[in-house]
C-alpha cells in the first residue's frame, strides 16, 4: 500500500513538475504579459485593494449616508425627474470647483443650465461643459476625457435620455470607464433615470422626490401695505413662493461600506450600515426678500 | 592639446558645406546615405545644379542633363530655394542659440562672436563642439572654425572640414595651405592669379603688396590680406527674425491628408528644433497651403475667374490659411501635428496642396512651479488634444467653459475656450470665493444646496389652460398636467429697442400629471405649434410629478417650458 501510495505521489509529482509543460506556461505568461506591456503593469500580480479617497458631494445629509464620493470610482446618481438629481450634481461641481479643481460635465440632453449652476456656486471657468446629442457622443466624449486625465470630478450626465435607450448601452462600456477612472483622483459621476452600471459602480445612490416647499411671501414684502393681510394675499398666485424642496436619497450599492474601517478615508463621519437613507432639501435662490413684485430671480 | 581660452575676442564661423543638397536633405533624412543629385531650371533645360558626395563618385558632374543623371542611377531632387531659405533661417537659430552676436555672412555661413561664453561652455574647443552638436539637431553638417579674425574664421570654415580651432598669431599658417579660391576672388582676378601659377594661400602671401596692387589693384592688396589673416573688420549683427517659417514645395499635389501629415511632420520636426534651438515655444502654428486645382476643378475655376474678371473683380486666390492658437506655448511636434490633423480634418483644403508654409508666433516656454498641495488639473497640452478630438465629436460651438452675459433675458450665456487655469493656492482660492457648499475638511455645512433647474432646449411648446388669470392645466410633451400649486407671474422684459425684444411672465409650476390628453379639453386661448408639443417617446414614465419653470412669451402669444426644477 505504502509502496502504491509512493508510486501514485511519484506520478503526480512527474506530472507535476514536466517541464514542458512549465515551460509552456512560462512562455504563455510571458506572452500574455507582452501583448499587455504597456496597458497592465503585472498582470499576474494580485492587486491589493487601494485605500478609497472620498470627496464632498456638497450636501451634507449625503456626505453622512454615503460618506462622500469616492475618487477613482464610478458613482451612480439615479432617479425620476425633479428628484433632486441635477441638484446634487450641481452641489458637487460647485464643491469640486471651490477646491480648484477642473471639472468636466458631458451633458447627454443638452440640459444644463449655466445660470443655475452659478446660483449654487460651480466656478464655470473651471467647467469644461461637452454637449452632446445622443449615447454614442456622450460616451465617446467620456472616453476622451477619462483617457486626458487631469479633472476633479467627471459627470456623465445622461438624465434626459430615455431610458430604454440607456439600457442598451454595452456593460463593457461601464467596465471600461471604471478601469479607465481607477488608480486617478478623478470623481466619476453617472447621471441616469435608472441604474445601469450595476457592479461597476462603486457607489449607487437613488434618490427620490420629495414635497416641494412652498412659501407665502411676507406682507410688507408682498404688497407694502402692512400687517394682517398675508392670508388674503395667499390666496393668489404670486403671493406665494417656490422655496425649494426635499429629496431621499438612497444607497443603493456601497463597495466603501462593505470593507473594513481602513477602506476608505474621507472627512465624514459615515456609520455604514446604520443609515440607508438620507433626506435633504434645496432651496431656491433668490434675491430679494423686500422687495415687492416687481422682484427677480437673480 | 591644451584647451585654447582667449583673452581676446573670438569668432567662430559655422559653414554648411554643399549647401543646396543638405538643405533638401534636411526634410528627406533617408536620403543622406544615397547618392542625391538636385536639378534645376526649365523643361527641356533641366540641368544638375548641385550633388553629393556618392553622386560625384556615381558619375554625376555639374551642367548634366536630368536624362543623363537618371542613368547614373541617382536620386534625382528639384532644388528648392524655399528649403534654401528655411535652411538658411536654421543656421542663424543655431547661431543664436548659443551667442547673442551672430553675422548672417552667406547663406551658407554665419559668424557668430564668442566673448563671454568661455565661462559657459569651456575651451573654445567645447563651444565649436557645441555648434556642430547642435547644427546636427538641425539636421545640418556644419564645419566649424574658431579664430581672432572674422575672415580667418570663414576660410578656415569653408577649408577645413570639422572643427578648427585657430591660436592666436598663427592665422597664416594655418590659412596656407588652402586654395585661393577660398578666399572668393573675382572671375578675372581668378584667372590672372591661375595664370601666373597662384594657387594658394601661402604663394598669394609671399606677393610683394606694390607690385600686386599695380597688376590686381584694390581686390588682389584685399585677397592678399585675406590670405595672411591680416584682413580686419567688424561684425556686422543679424536681427532674429519675429516668425520662424519652414517651407515646402511639393512635386505632385496633394490631396489627401495622410500624406501630407508627412510632409506637415518633418516640417514641424524642423520648426521644433529651430524653437528648440532659440529655446523659443510656439504660440500659435499658422499654416498656409498653395493650392492647385485639379482638371475638372481647374475648368470651373476659370470659368468663374473670368465672369468675375467680367464683373471687374480680383481672382480668387488660391490659397489655404489656417491658424491654430494654442493656450500655452508648446513645441512637441507629435503634439502640434496631432492638433493640426484635427484641425484640417475638421475644414479641409479644396484641392491639392503644391506648397506648404509652416510658420509659428514664437514665445517663452511655460514655466510652472508644482506643489504638494496643489490640487490636480489637466496637463494643457494634453488637455487641448482631448478638447480638439471633443470638438470634432460634438462640434467646436458646443464645447467649452460656459460664461454668463451681461443682460437679464433668460438662458443667454456665451461659451469660452475651455483652458486650464494655472493652480492658485489653496488660501487665495478660498479668499477669493463667496461661501462654497462643502468641502473635503467635513459636512459642515455652509448654506442650504440651490435647487439645480435643467433647461429644455430647444423650448417646449405647452398649452395652458387660465383661471383667473392662473394656469389651472397644462399640456405638453404629450402629457396632461393638472396644476396644484402656481407662483407667479413673474414678468420681465428687455431689449425694447431691438428687434428681440423679449418680454414674457413667468411661472413656477407644481405639476400633477394626471394622463395623456384624449383631445378633448383643449384651451382655446391660446394657439401653438402642434407638432412641438407632440408626444415624447418614454417622457410619460418618469413625469408623474414636478416642478417646472413655465412662461407666457408675449412676443408670439404663446406658453413654453423653459426647464424643470430637479
Amino acid at each position: 500500500m505504502a509502496n502504491k501510495k509512493r508510486r501514485l505521489g511519484w506520478r503526480f509529482w512527474t506530472l507535476t513538475i514536466d517541464p514542458t509543460m512549465a515551460a509552456n506556461f512560462a512562455a504563455l505568461r510571458s506572452k500574455v504579459e507582452l501583448a499587455l506591456a504597456g496597458r497592465v503593469a503585472a498582470p499576474f500580480n494580485y492587486r491589493d485593494r487601494q485605500e478609497v479617497v472620498t470627496v464632498s458631494s456638497g450636501i451634507p445629509e449625503i456626505d453622512l449616508l454615503t460618506g462622500g464620493l469616492p475618487r477613482g470610482a464610478l458613482t451612480e446618481i439615479f432617479g425620476p425627474s425633479c428628484s433632486g438629481r441635477t441638484s446634487l450634481l450641481l452641489s458637487a461641481l460647485s464643491a469640486r470647483t471651490a477646491q480648484e479643481e477642473a471639472c468636466a460635465l458631458i451633458d447627454g440632453g443638452d440640459a444644463f443650465d449655466p445660470h443655475s449652476a452659478e446660483a449654487v456656486g460651480v466656478e464655470l471657468r473651471k467647467l469644461l461643459w461637452v454637449r452632446c446629442r445622443n449615447v454614442e457622443q456622450t460616451l465617446r466624449a467620456t472616453d476622451l476625457l477619462l483617457q486626458g486625465g487631469g479633472f476633479g470630478l467627471i459627470a456623465v450626465d445622461l438624465s434626459d435620455i430615455a431610458p430604454r435607450l440607456v439600457r442598451h448601452v454595452p456593460l463593457d462600456s461601464w467596465f471600461r470607464f471604471r478601469r479607465a477612472v481607477e488608480d486617478t483622483p478623478t470623481v466619476l459621476v453617472l447621471l441616469e433615470q435608472e441604474s445601469n452600471a450595476k457592479s461597476c459602480a462603486s457607489l449607487g445612490l437613488r434618490l427620490e422626490a420629495g414635497a416641494a416647499v412652498w412659501s407665502r411671501m411676507p406682507v410688507e414684502s408682498a404688497a407694502g401695505t402692512g400687517a394682517g393681510r398675508a392670508a388674503d394675499f395667499s390666496r393668489l398666485p404670486w403671493g406665494w413662493l417656490l422655496e425649494g424642496r426635499s429629496a431621499r436619497g438612497e444607497v443603493s450599492r456601497s463597495r466603501m461600506q462593505k470593507g473594513n474601517a481602513g477602506y476608505f478615508r474621507g472627512g465624514f463621519a459615515a456609520a455604514p450600515g446604520t443609515a440607508s437613507a438620507g433626506i435633504f432639501r434645496t432651496q431656491m435662490d433668490w434675491d430679494f426678500l423686500s422687495l415687492p413684485i416687481a422682484a427677480k430671480r437673480k | 592639446m591644451r584647451p585654447c581660452i582667449r583673452k581676446n575676442m573670438a569668432f567662430a564661423a559655422i559653414h554648411v558645406a554643399n549647401f543646396m543638397v543638405q538643405a533638401v536633405l534636411r526634410a528627406e533624412v533617408e536620403l543622406r546615405e544615397k547618392a542625391v543629385a538636385l536639378v534645376d531650371g526649365t523643361a527641356p533645360l533641366i540641368h544638375v545644379v548641385a550633388a553629393n558626395e556618392a553622386a560625384w563618385h556615381a558619375g554625376i558632374q555639374l551642367g548634366m542633363a536630368q536624362t543623363q543623371a537618371q542613368l547614373c542611377g541617382v536620386e534625382i531632387r528639384r532644388r528648392s530655394r524655399a528649403q534654401e531659405k528655411a535652411a538658411h533661417a536654421a543656421l542663424l537659430d543655431l547661431g543664436w542659440s548659443i551667442s547673442p552676436r551672430v553675422e548672417d555672412h552667406a547663406q551658407d555661413t554665419i559668424l557668430a562672436d564668442l566673448a563671454g561664453l568661455n565661462s559657459l561652455f569651456g575651451a573654445d574647443e567645447n563651444i565649436a563642439r557645441e555648434f556642430a552638436r547642435r547644427a546636427a539637431e538641425l539636421r545640418l553638417q556644419a564645419h566649424v572654425a574658431v579664430s581672432a579674425n572674422l575672415e580667418v574664421a570663414v576660410h578656415a570654415a569653408r577649408g577645413f572640414a570639422g572643427i578648427t580651432v585657430i591660436p592666436e598669431g598663427e592665422e597664416a599658417r594655418y590659412l596656407s595651405g588652402l586654395p585661393v579660391q577660398t578666399l572668393g576672388p573675382s572671375a578675372e582676378a581668378l584667372e590672372t592669379l591661375e595664370r601666373w601659377g597662384i594657387r594658394t594661400c601661402a604663394v598669394l602671401g609671399a606677393l610683394p603688396v606694390l607690385e600686386l596692387s599695380e597688376r590686381l589693384g584694390q581686390e588682389g592688396v584685399r585677397l592678399q590680406e585675406l590670405a595672411r589673416g591680416a584682413h580686419a573688420r567688424s561684425l556686422v549683427l543679424a536681427e532674429p527674425a519675429e516668425i520662424l517659417e519652414e517651407e515646402m514645395e511639393l512635386d505632385d499635389a496633394v490631396e489627401d491628408l495622410e500624406p501630407l501629415a508627412f510632409v506637415l511632420g518633418r516640417l514641424l520636426d524642423q520648426l521644433c528644433a529651430r524653437l528648440a534651438a532659440r529655446a523659443l515655444s510656439a504660440a500659435a502654428i499658422r499654416v498656409r497651403f498653395d493650392l492647385g486645382d485639379a482638371f475638372e476643378r481647374e475648368e470651373q475655376v476659370r470659368g468663374k475667374n473670368a465672369m468675375t474678371a467680367a464683373l471687374g473683380g480680383t481672382e480668387a486666390a488660391k490659397t489655404y490659411e489656417k491658424t491654430l492658437n494654442l493656450p500655452v506655448p508648446m513645441r512637441d511636434s507629435k503634439m502640434l501635428l496631432k492638433l493640426l490633423r484635427l484641425q484640417l480634418q475638421a475644414d479641409p483644403p479644396a484641392g491639392g496642396i503644391v506648397k506648404i508654409t509652416l510658420g509659428t508666433d514664437p514665445a517663452r516656454p511655460r514655466s510652472t512651479q508644482h506643489g504638494l498641495f496643489v490640487p490636480n488639473s489637466p496637463d494643457p497640452e494634453k488637455l487641448e488634444l482631448t478638447v480638439a478630438r471633443l470638438a470634432k465629436l460634438v462640434g467646436n460651438a458646443n464645447i467649452g467653459s460656459p460664461e454668463l452675459t451681461d443682460t437679464h433675458r433668460p438662458g443667454e450665456f456665451r461659451m469660452n475656450k475651455f483652458v486650464a487655469q494655472p493652480n492658485e493656492t489653496r488660501a487665495r482660492g478660498r479668499t477669493n470665493r463667496k461661501s462654497a457648499p462643502g468641502g473635503d475638511g467635513g459636512p459642515a455645512a455652509v448654506r442650504r444646496p440651490a435647487t439645480g433647474c435643467r433647461i429644455f432646449r430647444p423650448r417646449l411648446a405647452a398649452r395652458v389652460e387660465l383661471r383667473e388669470g392662473r394656469p389651472v392645466k397644462i399640456f405638453f410633451r404629450g402629457l396632461y398636467g393638472r396644476v396644484v400649486t402656481a407662483s407667479g407671474p413673474w414678468r420681465i422684459s428687455g431689449d425694447w429697442w431691438r428687434e428681440d425684444a423679449w418680454q414674457q411672465e413667468e411661472w413656477d409650476l407644481e405639476i400633477q400629471f394626471d394622463g395623456e390628453d384624449a383631445g378633448g379639453s383643449v384651451p382655446v386661448n391660446v394657439s401653438v405649434n402642434m407638432q412641438a408639443i407632440a408626444p415624447v417617446p418614454d417622457a410619460k414614465a418618469h413625469m408623474r410629478a414636478g416642478l417646472y419653470c413655465v412662461y407666457y412669451d408675449a412676443a408670439c402669444r404663446s406658453w413654453f417650458v423653459r426647464g424643470m426644477y430637479d
